[in-house]
């Protein structure tokens, strides 16, 4: 392009800059402010604190999402990962006795399962939403199996600790999000894997001609994401007291839509954690507003479609721009 | 005469960036008007305006004395301006007709006519002088046949105006006489043409006219052909003289620094031998299909080696991966920059670093920002790379700053091997030359330098020494001082 500079850039154009660069944040600031003067309890230091934990697993599950997505794969396994590690946790800590056999074995059954998926994808080269689709009706029926299809109470009420107990008034779970957050966040930001993950979703090929592994790279995509998969069975575990086979159903769909939302590009080589974050919250502030409202489920489900294919078209336009 | 179309005074204006400042010229029924200028020159945008992609800042497009503003594609095609772009808008899953008749399949309602299309296909594949099966799919064309389609397709929309933004990169020798027939053709029938390209023989074998473009503003209409030469043309679209384009200057060569020993793999037809000195600058010509694009993949690592060793330094580099073949001193600049060199969302930053992390890791995990940062504004000054940072999304750079940045990332990591592959193609004059000092200098300090290239003047006048290759094998090499035309193309023609 040649060096003349338009002087004077219109407030328009200025603006726009601004939007695709926080556009989300705006929403969300301006959706909690509205909510928090119409909706009652709503800005409450309880609520704040029952909003919280409510997105844990939400945001565990969004940022491991973002690697996948970003490197223009998907994950849809991740439900029934939860699932059947949270299962596994409450079996192996009921027939041993011991809570942290129960908490490793789960984490790794979930990275066992992230494993098979990486090694499908990127190994035998199959197609990520068929492989995570399978894999995610082969754990699922694993959980039943494995539980006899019913809920599975666990015996050891120390595991119950990690769950529901909290440090400095705030539940640990929610510390454990941020600590999942802030480690996944540098290693988008500030390692070579996190680059390599965004070359990977921009260009493949060019990524492999360009020296990266790309076999080895998303191995660790996917088994990164079964173990904090694994991980967030766990803890749901310990708040339900128990291993439920049915749980978590739908979570991976949560989680992309809060990615999207979070401006992360579902064709690959877009994503910022800061981004994954608003869009959790997002999603998690109008959830919370909506129990509050004493909105039904099922009308929920509806606000949630459409908050995805708002945030989708959000999006289009955004690049429509480019 | 009236003019068929007229484009007048139109500017496009970005945010930051004026791409077309008042530009005005005209186009006749049944002539062929050139488009030339370097990149960046605005030709790529003066399209788009006139396709529909864009709408002008200013200015009008006429048509057939009418004005016309087109606020979509549609409203282009409907007014009869077809484009035939670099990248091909075809289908590769369907078929032939289906692709010529995209968008306006004969219908029996609620049904394809699968008949009337055959026979529609049929006739204009006839037309074009071509010998498709219309069932064939489109990923099973070669390139020339591919835009042979694009044509055919151009055709059926009744246009009258037609436009061919590059078309002859990818395309062969006979490929590209064919399409010059199809196009003096065109041109008999009353078509008004417009043909950008940066070879400046196809500019005067095709052209009746000619416009140069240079930062988004119209330099100068030659619409006498007679009166133009060469030089002067170069002088317009640059801006300044460059009496020999290939700029070579003889240098000292050392010991070989690079073997490729009975290399064998899917491509090739026999094992190939060859070895670079350093200092050398070799040139591998040959026709498309000829092997040698799967040749530098193989010694790169990129594709599955069957037999054979790479040696650099006389050291045996395993290359059974690109990042074994950059640990050992390797690299490749591939050969389609859009789907192999550039990861178009990302930034210049990220691309000219992406491969040399190994070197700049902080406590060997961590980026070292501030290091990358100072490569990427290292190379943007040295390489004269046109960017408004290093921040810029790459995909909005031209095609010569891309390669620009493509040679930054390997000028970024230790390498004493530079593979090439059309390190020039679909780039300006100007541009060429920047690359072509690039690799002198790279020579110059004692690395080894080949490049694939299908442009025969090229070959000649930037390489030390040419090989040859033909079907799958290497049929001979050549000093500099030996190589001319007719022995290479002699060498690299089949054997009728």
């Amino acid at each position: 392009m040649n060096n003349i500079v338009v002087e004077n850039q219109s407030l328009k154009d200025r603006f726009s800059g601004l939007w695709e660069k926080s556009g989300m944040l705006v929403v969300f600031i301006g959706i909690f402010m509205l909510l928090s003067v119409s909706v009652p309890y709503f800005f409450s230091l309880r609520n704040m604190v029952g909003l919280g934990l409510s997105i844990t697993t939400l945001g565990m599950l969004a940022s491991t999402m973002l690697f996948a997505l970003a490197a223009a794969d998907l994950d849809l396994s991740i439900g029934s990962t939860i699932a059947f590690t949270g299962v596994l946790t409450a079996l192996l800590i009921n027939s041993t006795g011991n809570i942290y056999i129960g908490i490793i074995g789960g984490i790794l059954a979930g990275g066992l399962v992230g494993w098979v998926n990486g090694f499908v994808i990127a190994n035998l080269e199959l197609n990520p939403l068929i492989t995570t689709l399978a894999t995610m009706q082969i754990v699922r029926g694993l959980a039943f199996i494995i539980s006899g299809g019913r809920a599975v109470g666990v015996t050891e009420a120390a595991f119950f600790g990690l769950g529901n107990g909290s440090i400095l008034g705030i539940p640990n779970p929610i510390w454990i999000t941020i600590v999942i957050f802030s480690i996944f966040g540098v290693l988008l930001n500030n390692t070579a894997y996190g680059k390599n993950v965004l070359a990977i979703g921009g260009n493949k090929e060019a990524a492999r001609l360009a020296g990266i592994n790309v076999k080895k790279t998303k191995n660790l995509i996917f088994i990164l994401q079964g173990l904090v998969a694994g991980f967030a069975g766990v803890i749901l575990a310990s708040r339900m007291t128990s291993g439920q086979p049915n749980a978590a159903q739908g979570f991976e769909l949560n989680a992309i839509s809060a990615c999207v939302l979070g401006g992360v590009s579902l064709t690959g080589g877009v994503a910022t954690i800061g981004g994954v974050v608003v869009g959790v919250m997002i999603m998690g502030t109008l959830q919370n507003a909506m129990n509050l409202m004493n909105i039904p489920t099922f009308y929920q489900y509806v606000v949630r479609g459409l908050i995805l294919l708002i945030a989708v078209y959000m999006d289009k336009m955004k690049q429509k721009k480019k | 005469m009236a003019h068929y179309l007229e484009f007048k005074n139109i500017t496009k204006e970005f945010p930051g960036v004026k791409a077309l400042d008042s530009v005005s010229f005209s186009v006749d029924k049944g002539s062929v008007h050139g488009l030339l200028g370097e990149n960046g020159a605005g030709k790529s945008t003066l399209l788009k305006t006139l396709s529909g992609v864009h709408q002008p800042t200013g200015g009008e497009i006429y048509i057939d004395g009418q004005k016309k503003v087109f606020n979509s594609t549609r409203d282009s095609l409907d007014a009869g301006v077809s484009i035939i772009y670099q990248e091909l808008n075809l289908v590769p899953e369907m078929t032939v007709s289906e692709n010529l008749m995209l968008g306006h399949l004969p219908k029996k309602n609620p049904f394809i006519d699968k008949k009337k299309l055959r026979e529609i296909a049929e006739r204009k594949i006839e037309e074009l002088a071509e010998d498709i099966d219309p069932n064939t799919k489109i990923k099973d064309l070669s390139i020339g046949q591919r835009q042979m389609i694009e044509i055919g397709k151009a055709l059926l929309q009744n246009s009258r105006i037609i436009a061919f933004d590059e078309p002859t990169s990818s395309l062969s020798q006979r490929e590209v006489e064919h399409l010059f027939e199809i196009i003096r053709g065109l041109k008999k029938q009353g078509y008004a043409i417009i043909y950008i390209s940066h070879r400046m023989e196809e500019i005067f074998e095709l052209c009746d006219s000619v416009t140069v473009l240079r930062d988004g503003q119209k330099i100068e209409t030659f619409n006498n052909m007679e009166e133009v030469t060469h030089d002067l043309l170069v002088k317009r679209m640059v801006g300044r003289e460059i009496t020999d384009i290939y700029g070579y200057e003889p240098r000292e060569q050392g010991e070989v620094i690079f073997e490729v020993d009975d290399i064998y793999g899917e491509g090739l037809s026999e094992k190939v031998n060859f070895s670079v000195a350093a200092g050398e600058i070799v040139g591998f010509f040959g026709l498309v299909g000829a092997g040698r694009s799967e040749l530098l993949k193989l010694v790169y690592g990129a594709k599955p080696v069957e037999s054979g060793k790479v040696k650099v330094h006389g050291k045996e580099v395993k290359v059974d991966s690109p990042s074994a073949a950059i640990k050992g001193g390797v690299s490749l600049l591939p050969e389609d920059r859009k789907d192999e060199g550039i990861i178009p969302v990302r930034s210049v930053n990220e691309n000219i670093n992406i491969s040399c992390r190994r070197h700049i890791l902080k406590s060997n995990l961590f980026l070292d920002k501030e290091k990358e940062q100072e490569n990427t504004e290292y190379y943007i000054d040295k390489l004269g790379i046109k960017t408004p940072s290093g921040e810029q999304l790459i995909g909005n750079l031209s095609g010569g700053n891309q390669q620009k940045a493509i040679l930054a990332r390997w000028l970024s990591e230790k390498i004493d091997i530079f593979l090439m592959d059309e390190p020039t193609r679909g780039i300006d004059v100007g541009a060429k030359y920047e690359i072509y000092k690039i690799m002198y200098q790279l020579a110059k300090e004692g690395k080894g330098v080949v490049f694939v290239s299908s442009d025969l003047p090229e070959v000649l006048g930037v390489a030390d020494r040419v090989i040859v290759m033909r079907d799958g094998k290497v049929i001979g090499s050549l000093s500099r001082e030996e190589a001319n035309d007719e022995k290479v193309l002699s060498m690299a023609l089949p054997t009728k």
